[in-house]
């Protein structure tokens, strides 16, 4: 062992952000493993007299409670027989092929054990769940979900931040609490604001078990997800649940109209040291298939908390997206992960959601993070308010539809005050609380809970024992609502509690549209067949898709240019060539002194040539600025210049801000000297240019002057406005010939 | 959905804002009825899940517990928490209630918790 420091290669790889990630050498005794696990079983089944008397090497006597399950309730035993005897590798090819159906996939997987369908998906490479993903989901429509919490349980803040999340086009928001107690006052407080921000926005406040259910059954949220699965016997019971009592559970929810899914994902039981020697992916084929067999709607999957417990494996990431597509081929709502953060790098996190994000999903986040790292409770978020306008542009790079859209920043000022409005006249009105002004507009400001100073910590806490003392349901909530004047809000909640009488919203995959439409498995079911089939964003939401806030046309640069607009630079006449050796021309652009005015750097025009001007006079030499009218190319406006120059020797300058230095004799696209990246060319570099035309005009020959280093993406900054102040140059091209030009 | 009825047998549109601001609305007009549930039942078992179709078909029985009972049924099913003979005993009370699917988990649950030492000792 020696004591000797890496080398600066390794050193300086060894500071990079992936390196705080974890990275396990795989242990398949201790289930870390993606697949293929020691005690993995071989799928088998036997079925005699109706009954499944043998399921994945064990013999009906050696079931565990999850086994019998599974076994008795989960799988359709009229396809069992045919779909067990078809070989891995063909359904596999079954699952990509668009002349297989959904239908037929899924009615087939519907019969098949769970080391069955582990086996065939663990043949599907990373490409191939893609399309696996894109055709096998319940719901044509994707979507996202959205965590809603901060660390103080702020009411008014996760009121404006549950409106935020709507107006940014989430379907799904689900609330948690750092102190327990506090849970009824987050639900009404994020069920107001999703009311503010949008109409059928579904709620959940994700607490204990019966706690969750508590909530539902008084109408303070529509929707439950943690109730949570696991794929060995130990951990299931470590999590104080049975198959059974999560059965009932599941019926539980459904008697009173609650939407509901189960949480599962791979290395949960790794995690908690009980994976019997299985892979991950094996385990949560068993809670996937418990998970159709106890009857719930959905699952959601992927890892969740120990997404970094698959990712620190090799085909770990593949493993967790692997899963979601089991979900979707056993014909359930697939909430695919991508909640727990993964990875500290942005490329490996990116890496890890691409696939499912391209591939669409009924919830690509199962909690995307839409507020701040610091505030989410459920611990930072793969995707996080840091990421949305990331994820906004990704989007539209890809045309694809990952369920968000921009929010115009009037629009979430306006629905953030609306939101703090409704819950300080809520809280007023049932006696749960009060808040100052000043605490409601730190809130509506906030973009975070460390932003706000005047908040009561222990409000939230009183609130809560006051609902449930109280009795307060989502009744009193509305008539609150309403004797307050927040009628539109009202109404909304009132759609949701009557959407419960329906029950349309319990069948698989179901959200609400924006008019209160179910869509779901049965009413906007993903009949994807190849290309041209399955979604398409309508070209409203295409529209939405394009359209970010950022963008910018040639008219807004056009604009922005003429609010620079001044008259100290114009044409005084006709240029002439001058004789005289100390005569350099300045060549400008057809635009300078029309419509362009400021350079890439943010330097006024007349500024750049002035310090021309200037490092020319230092050199003796005199400067000429003369437009070039005839071309916008920038060696053809140093050459005209050059041979206008008495000296042969002239600057060219495009009103971008890009300048070389030109002479006679050479070529039209030769230069003596050239600042090529106009986003960084300074005052002084101007003048350096000056300086050096001097010298050249006098026969020197000077050091040029180094373009500036920038390790920045400036092309990606400066680019699209490239183009469109090019396209204003070349409207200014006409056929006059060079024009003296006054700076004053 | 107009002429969809609550738990209650209150159909759903005289369910308003002005009716729950006059306090004429309880939580049990705005509770789904268990015809709801099993018309879901048959939705879900003609789009390729018999399973979630049961669970609605369970769904509906328990529709006629109080929240209550329903919690402590729950309860009751939860790992030790109960001898095989209380949750046959359970069984029997939920087939009075003429939950009969439930009642029939519950037996099922009865004979694995004791196979799989999962009952309360």
């Amino acid at each position: 062992m020696t004591n000797k420091e890496p080398i600066g290669r390794f050193r300086f790889m060894n500071e990079q952000r992936v390196n705080l990630d974890g990275f396990a050498t795989p242990a398949p005794e201790l289930g870390l493993v993606a697949f293929n696990g020691l005690n993995d079983p071989k799928p088998s089944l036997t079925i005699r007299d109706n009954r499944i008397v043998e399921m994945d090497g064990r013999s009906e006597s050696e079931f565990d409670s999850i086994d019998e399950f599974i076994a008795r309730h989960g799988l359709d035993l009229s396809v069992a027989q045919e779909a067990m005897a078809i070989e891995d590798i063909d359904f596999a090819r079954r699952i990509v092929d668009p002349n297989h159906s959904r239908a037929d996939i899924v009615r087939l997987s519907s019969g098949m054990t769970p080391a069955k369908l582990a086996a065939v998906l663990s043949l599907l490479n990373a490409a191939e769940l893609v399309i696996a993903m894109t055709k096998m989901r319940a719901r044509r429509t994707p979507s996202n979900q959205a965590h809603v919490t901060n660390r103080s349980d702020d009411p008014l803040l996760l009121a404006a931040d549950a409106a935020t999340a709507a107006a940014f086009g989430f379907r799904e928001l689900e609330t948690t609490v750092p102190v327990a107690g506090d849970a009824p006052s987050n639900a009404v407080a994020v069920s107001i604001g999703a009311a503010v921000g949008s109409p059928g926005v579904l709620v959940q406040c994700s607490v204990e078990e019966s706690a969750e259910l508590a909530l539902g059954m008084r109408g303070l949220v529509s929707y439950a997800e943690t109730v949570s699965l696991y794929g060995t016997e130990q951990i299931f019971i470590d999590g104080d649940d049975t198959p059974w009592s999560k059965a009932f559970l599941t019926s539980a929810y459904a008697s009173r109209g609650i939407k509901m899914r189960v949480t599962s994902g791979g290395g949960s039981e790794a995690l908690m040291g009980g994976a019997e020697k299985c892979s991950m992916f094996y385990l949560e084929a068993r809670c996937v298939a418990l998970a159709r067999a106890i009857g719930a709607q959905g699952v959601q999957n992927g890892g969740i908390d120990s997404a970094a417990v698959a990712g620190a494996v090799p085909g770990g990431v593949r493993s967790l997206m692997a899963e979601n597509v089991m979900v979707m081929l056993r014909n359930l709502e697939a909430c695919t992960g991508n909640d727990a953060l993964m990875s500290e790098s942005d490329v490996r996190r990116t890496s890890r959601t691409h696939p499912i994000f391209i591939g669409g999903s009924d919830f690509i986040n199962s909690g995307f993070g839409s507020i701040q790292r610091y505030d989410n409770m459920f611990g930072p978020s793969q995707w996080n308010s840091e990421d949305i306008d990331d994820f906004l542009a990704m989007q539209r790079d890809w045309g694809v539809d990952g369920g968000l859209r921009t929010a115009d920043e009037v629009e979430v000022e306006r629905l953030r005050r609306r939101a703090t409005e409704a819950v300080t006249a809520v809280y007023s009105w049932l006696g749960l609380g009060d808040f100052s002004q000043e605490w409601a507009e730190e809130a509506i400001d906030a973009a975070g809970s460390k932003d706000i100073s005047s908040g009561d910590l222990m409000l939230p806490l009183t609130a809560a024992r006051t609902i449930m003392e109280t009795n307060v349901t989502m009744l009193d909530v509305i008539a609150a609502l309403a004797e307050n004047g927040f009628d539109p809000e009202a109404q909304r909640c009132l759609d949701m509690l009557k959407a419960r009488v329906a029950g349309d919203y319990l069948q698989t995959s179901a959200i609400f549209d924006e008019q209160m439409n179910v869509l779901s498995l049965v009413t906007d079911p993903n009949e994807y067949s190849g290309p041209g089939t399955g979604y398409q964003p309508s070209s409203a939401r295409q529209a939405e898709i394009d359209t970010i806030r950022q963008q910018r046309s040639v008219s807004d640069l056009r604009t922005e240019q003429q609010s620079f607009a001044n008259k100290n630079i114009f044409a005084t006449g006709a240029a002439e060539t001058s004789y005289d050796p100390r005569d350099v021309v300045i060549g400008v652009s057809p635009a300078t002194g029309k419509d362009i005015w400021v350079t890439l750097s943010g330097l006024s025009l007349a500024d750049a040539i002035s310090e021309v001007l200037a490092g020319l006079e230092e050199e003796g030499c005199t400067g000429r600025i003369v437009r070039i009218n005839d071309t916008l190319d920038l060696g053809m406006i140093g050459l005209t210049a050059a041979r206008l120059s008495g000296s042969g020797v002239s600057v060219g300058l495009q009103a971008k801000g890009t300048a070389l230095i030109h002479r006679r004799d050479l070529a039209p696209l030769a230069n003596l000297e050239l600042y090529s990246v106009a986003p960084t060319i300074t005052r002084e570099l101007y003048r350096m240019m000056g300086i050096n035309a001097g010298r050249h005009a006098k026969g020197a020959t000077p050091e040029p002057v180094r373009n500036p280093y920038s390790d920045e993406a400036i092309e990606a900054r400066y680019h699209t406005k490239v183009v469109s102040l090019v396209a204003i140059e070349r409207e200014c091209v006409n056929s006059n010939g060079p024009e003296v030009m006054e700076l004053r | 959905m107009s002429e969809q009825k609550g738990f209650s047998g209150k159909n759903v549109s005289e369910v308003t804002v002005e009716s729950i601001r006059r306090g004429d609305i309880t939580l049990d007009d705005v509770r789904i009825h268990p015809e709801t549930l099993a018309k879901q039942a048959q939705v879900a078992r003609d789009n390729g899940n018999p399973q979630l179709a049961e669970n609605f078909l369970r769904a509906a029985e328990l529709t006629l517990l109080s929240d209550e009972l329903v919690m402590s049924y729950y309860d009751a099913l939860r790992p030790g928490r109960s001898t095989p003979t209380q949750l046959f005993e359970i069984a029997d009370e939920l087939s009075k209630h003429g939950a009969e699917k439930n009642a029939e988990l519950f037996r099922q649950a009865a004979d694995v918790y004791a196979r799989r030492g999962l009952a309360a000792k």
